[in-house]
């Protein structure tokens, strides 16, 4: 097939989806389910089938719709190109994003905006696959925003209740934030490379035709940009107040693709990067803080997907470590590998909830096992999975970030370990108190648990083998295999990629350790939530630093009174005093000096406007007659 | 010419009709339509003047000369497309009001016509005036509480402006050579010392800042929108506001280009400190008009910062969003009024859940909050996407400065639209009827207009192009002379 028309395909077919469920989802009935479905699977064969190209040729496809705009020397085309990342991506947003369709189909089965929802859910994979096939900043940026409105919608999907509005407001508000940054990096790239074009602009980084600080600024930019949509410290409190909207949506948006957007950005980038130390020290020392924070108070969350939540930003940062540390294969296995165990465990955590019309509190749960053995089952092997479990999807990835780590900074790779540790407890604990034990939950409840049906379950079966063998497409070399797949499919589009050869002992040594670590978190959650069948305390009664852990770090809090408001008490004083006292209040002042000169006048005349409207007319006339005679 | 006269028949006819007085009024503004898009259909956007016509009034030297190029076609088109809108905007409502005002409404598009056409001083002065009275009429006529003061301040305000620009149209036209002439080749001919040129510059500018406004001019704009009945605000915003724009363009850069440059690194920083102050005040605002009035005040700083940066990619900039603001704030101020016909009431504390109740206008009114935001591929974009950019490669605070504009502007929007439409309705709440056929008309026009312009702005950057690299030729040529 002409390769053009897989780009067509790719694009418009969402695109195609959201109108027609857009407009005519209500008479379409749950059929709309199914539409939106097709309309990511057949982009999810044509991805294929670029992919494929790839593997033949590495040469990127670029594909140009029409130019947007042109004003003198700024130009921006709506074009696209396929290359070895963007196929990556293009998989990951497709594929999961099929599956994940697939189960809102069964998830989102009684709710009465079950065609609006499928209608945003396409609008969002267009969006992301705008984002990721861009072949320049500004396409890039077109789906950089376009994510971010769809998940403002999708957050706010059950519109009925206002914390979830607040909380799809405080998302988009929060990136915007971000993408302030974002679009002054743009401005940069403009100022220094005179052009939006990736290609160009790196061929010229290349070619040292730029100054190092407006480099580093442009580098410090785009990661203002990725703070935000990647949720990291300081912009990543919109993330867990996202999970108002319904599961899939978390699953799709908020764990698999567009919180991964700011490391593909990253990676995209990597040329810039390579010449920016300063820039990657700050992603370095970000994504480090993030994590442990993240996986801090994912200690102490109930709230099932909170914890998830918690638990994804604690994720992406470690993927920020890895591109900190140069690591930029690291980075993207780690994005592939957390999108299948993270879809697979939020997706679990909604087949949960389904379960529970609709409770997410843990404490409320317990024994869940035997009533729901699949979900059970593959939440095990999520679990697993993200803690590093051996041979596992994430063991690989996150071993591989670990490694990179202890090559930049020997100091900090016991930090990353504690973290990986932190994840591993708090992801035993979640998955104990949830499925262990016995139920805790009131009689109607328990009589309404079951297994959800199979829609829902296939994909958490398929999502469950990607978690067990994903990790072969980037084998480390210690286990013999040819290994390094990934590392070798991005070399073209990477600029100067660092390879650490490591002994086999020092790389046993390393999995060992984090190895011994996940066995010590699972010893010590199950005496505790499992042998000892203790049910975490509820907030009131948490104690010293529990509390705190429980309480966020009250970083919320800390933002309201710092942030939110002062900018109110700004927005009402300029209001109130600046605008109607000071600059209002001399413009009257200067009118009623005015009207009491004018008072002279009003003794003859009424002083009403229509005699201005004609003093207005009559001057006119005076002066045209004036000129006659000049 | 015609595009001056067709309306105002129109507002005759529909004045002195005894009925059918909103079909007359609607078929004369679409009639005016068609005469624009066809001018447009064999229009070059070359930079030349052309449809000239030129005839004398009263001397050699005070002509009624009138022609349009880009930027005048730009802005035509956006009075002449808008102007229908309005008229739909009103085609339910009150017909005892509409006998009077629907003519009024017809009467200003005439004068913004005029505004837009004129090549001589004086034509530009007199229907620059001309345009002040039918929105008078309507504001102080059928506005709410408080009008006859609210819109004799404006008046006021705006007329103390106009009396400084037709000083220096006065003392330029008596600076012409020979035979004294108003016309608008000679008065950029006028040499000028740098002291005169800064008095006139800046009489002029003071008529063009009030009628934008820019900060700190502005205290007039919210009370009156918000006064104003919908139509009102709707002219005043979407059009008249852009005669403000269209000035400086026309009637103060060419005319003394010695000191723009002094001049409009005021301008641009009064219009950067507007951005934010506007926008922060909108952050608080619970009257939905009151808080677009604020909105648009930011925003309209924004396209002012543009054009102080004397580039072609602020002027560029400016001349695109002048005319997908003017699409976009007639979009909020017609939801805003069908909210208001509906509910009583436009206070965002008392609306709730109405996305429930209609789900073609909650879609239809989140477009038009979308383009507001400048979400891309929609028509707010563009423009802010080309404006900061110029304002940033100029003066980089500036540019961040007023790049909070994106955060803010989302943050007002949103809340805005969400309190109107989110939440679970009220129980005493009365029933949200549905969009008549006229108002999803009108709404269904601006929103698809509102996609369409985003995701293809070229045509009308293409419009104005020449013009614009015209105006900064001939301002950088006055300046190097110099």
């Amino acid at each position: 097939m002409n390769q053009s028309s897989l780009f067509i395909i790719i694009l418009l077919t969402p695109l195609a989806g959201f109108l027609i469920n857009g407009l005519f989802g209500k008479k379409l009935h749950s059929a709309s389910g199914w539409l939106g479905t097709l309309a990511v699977f057949l982009p999810f064969v044509a991805s294929l089938m670029l992919f494929n190209a790839q593997a033949q040729n590495s040469e990127p496809i670029a594909f140009k719709l029409f130019q947007w705009l042109n004003v003198g020397s700024f130009q921006v085309d709506l074009s696209f190109q396929a290359d070895r990342l963007s196929t990556i991506m293009l998989l990951v947003v497709t594929g999961v994003g099929f599956l994940i369709h697939l189960y809102s189909i069964a998830y989102m089965h009684h709710d009465e905006g079950f065609y609006k929802f499928f209608a945003y859910l396409n609008l969002f994979i267009f969006s992301m696959l705008l984002l990721v096939l861009g072949s320049n900043f500004v396409v890039m940026f077109f789906g950089w925003e376009g994510v971010g409105l769809c998940s403002y919608l999708l957050i706010g999907f059950w519109f009925k209740n206002e914390s979830y509005g607040k909380a799809a407001r405080k998302a988009f508000v929060m990136n915007r934030i971000g993408d302030l940054g974002l679009l002054v990096g743009l401005f940069l790239i403009y100022f220094q490379f005179g052009t939006f074009e990736y290609s160009a602009v790196f061929q010229k980084v290349e070619t040292g035709a730029y100054r190092p600080e407006i480099l580093t600024a442009i580098c410090i930019s785009l990661f203002i940009g990725a703070t935000g949509k990647s949720a990291q410290i300081p912009l990543f409190t919109w993330l867990p107040d996202a999970m108002a909207g319904p599961t899939p949506v978390s699953a799709l948006i908020h764990a698999a693709t567009m919180v991964t957007a700011g490391i593909y950005m990253t990676v995209r980038c990597n040329v810039m990067f390579n010449y920016s130390p300063a820039a990657r020290d700050l992603m370095l020392y970000t994504g480090l803080l993030t994590s442990v924070v993240a996986a801090l108070i994912g200690l102490k969350q109930n709230d099932i997907k909170k914890v998830l939540a918690y638990s994804t930003v604690s994720q992406l940062g470690f993927m920020f470590i890895a591109l900190g540390c140069g690591a930029y294969t690291a980075a993207l296995f780690h994005v592939l590998t957390h999108a299948f165990f993270k879809a697979l465990l939020f997706l679990g955590s909604g087949s949960v909830i389904h379960a529970m019309s609709g409770a997410q509190d843990i404490r409320e749960m317990g024994g869940l096992k035997k009533y729901m053995p699949i979900t059970y089952w593959t939440f095990l092997i999520g679990t697993l999975a993200i803690s590093g479990f051996p041979f596992l999807s994430g063991f690989f990835s996150k071993d591989e970030i670990l490694l990179a780590l202890y090559d930049r900074n020997h100091w900090l790779y016991p930090v990353g370990l504690a973290s990986a540790f932190v994840t591993a407890f708090y992801m035993f604990r979640l998955f104990f108190v949830t499925f262990h034990g016995n139920f805790r939950g009131t009689e109607t409840q328990k009589h309404h648990l079951h297994e959800s049906p199979v829609l829902m379950t296939l994909p958490l079966m398929v999502l469950a083998v990607l978690s067990i063998a994903g990790g072969v497409i980037n084998l480390p070399h210690y286990t013999g295999a040819s290994g390094q797949g990934l590392h070798h499919w991005l070399d073209p589009v990477l600029a100067d990629q660092a390879t650490h050869h490591h002994t086999f002992a020092s790389e046993m040594m390393f999995a060992g350790l984090a190895t011994l670590g996940l066995l010590l978190a699972f010893v010590l959650t199950r005496r505790k939530y499992v042998v000892a069948e203790v049910v975490p305390e509820s907030d009131a009664s948490m104690q010293g630093i529990g509390k705190l852990l429980g309480a966020k770090f009250l970083i919320d809090e800390a933002y309201d009174q710092v942030i939110v408001h002062p900018s109110e008490q700004l927005a009402d004083g300029l209001y109130a005093w600046s605008d109607q006292k000071v600059i209002d209040g001399a413009v009257e002042q200067s009118g009623n000096i005015t009207q009491w000169l004018g008072n002279f006048m009003r003794k003859i005349q009424t002083g009403n406007i229509e005699w201005y409207l004609l003093i207005m007319v009559l001057s006119m006339a005076v002066i045209l007659g004036v000129n006659l005679f000049i | 010419m015609e595009l001056i006269i067709l309306p105002l028949a129109g507002a005759l006819i529909s004045w002195l009709g005894k009925s059918l007085n909103r079909q007359v009024s609607f078929l004369f503004s679409i009639a005016t339509l068609a005469l624009n898009l066809y001018w447009l259909s064999v229009f070059i956007p070359d930079g030349t003047l052309q449809f000239e016509q030129n005839v004398p009034w009263m001397n050699e030297g005070i002509r009624v000369h009138t022609g349009i190029d880009g930027m005048g076609m730009l802005l035509l088109l956006l009075a002449n497309l808008l102007t229908p809108i309005i008229l739909l905007s009103r085609w339910s409502m009150n017909q005892e009001q509409n006998r009077l005002m629907l003519p009024l409404i017809l009467l200003m598009q005439s004068a913004l016509n005029g505004v837009f056409t004129s090549m001589n001083g004086l034509l530009f002065y007199v229907f620059w005036e001309l345009a002040l009275i039918p929105i008078y009429f309507i504001s102080a006529k059928w506005g709410s509480d408080n009008r006859i003061r609210i819109t004799l301040k404006f008046f006021l305000y705006t007329f103390f402006g106009s009396v400084f620009m037709l000083a220096s149209l006065l003392f330029l036209y008596w600076k012409t050579p020979g035979t004294h002439s108003f016309e608008w080749a000679s008065l950029v001919a006028v040499e000028l010392t740098e002291a005169e040129a800064w008095w006139v510059g800046a009489g002029l500018l003071i008529a063009f800042l009030i009628k934008i406004p820019v900060f700190p001019f502005h205290t007039w704009q919210a009370d009156t929108y918000t006064a104003a009945p919908a139509a009102g605000s709707m002219l005043l915003s979407g059009i008249m506001l852009k005669m403000g724009f269209f000035g400086l363009f026309r009637w103060y850069l060419p005319l003394v280009p010695e000191v723009i440059q002094s001049q409009m690194s005021w301008v641009g920083l009064l219009a950067v400190v507007g951005v934010i102050y506007g926008g922060f005040i909108a952050l608080r605002q619970n009257d939905l008009k009151r808080l677009v009035a604020y909105s648009s005040f930011s925003h309209v700083g924004l396209i002012a910062a543009g054009i102080a940066t004397l580039t072609i990619n602020g002027f560029q900039g400016a001349a695109i969003q002048m005319f997908n603001h003017g699409i976009n704030i007639v979009a909020l101020f017609f939801a805003i009024s069908i909210i208001e016909q509906r509910m009583g009431s436009r206070s965002m504390t008392q609306l709730r859940g109405l996305a429930a109740s209609s789900r073609v206008f909650a879609i239809l009114f989140m477009v038009a909050v979308l383009g507001t935001v400048a979400v891309p591929l929609t028509n707010g974009f563009p423009g802010e996407l080309l404006l900061l950019q110029a304002v940033f490669a100029s003066n980089a605070v500036y540019g961040i400065l007023a790049g909070l504009t994106i955060i803010l502007c989302a943050a007002y929007m949103l809340r805005m639209y969400q309190f109107s439409m989110f939440g679970d309705a009220a129980e005493h709440q009365p029933a949200f009827q549905a969009l008549v056929p006229s108002e999803w008309l009108g709404m269904g026009i601006l929103a698809s207009l509102i996609l369409v312009f985003g995701i293809f702005p070229q045509p009308i950057l293409d419009l104005t192009h020449a013009s614009m690299t015209q105006l900064l030729e001939i301002i950088q040529e006055r300046i190097a002379l110099r």
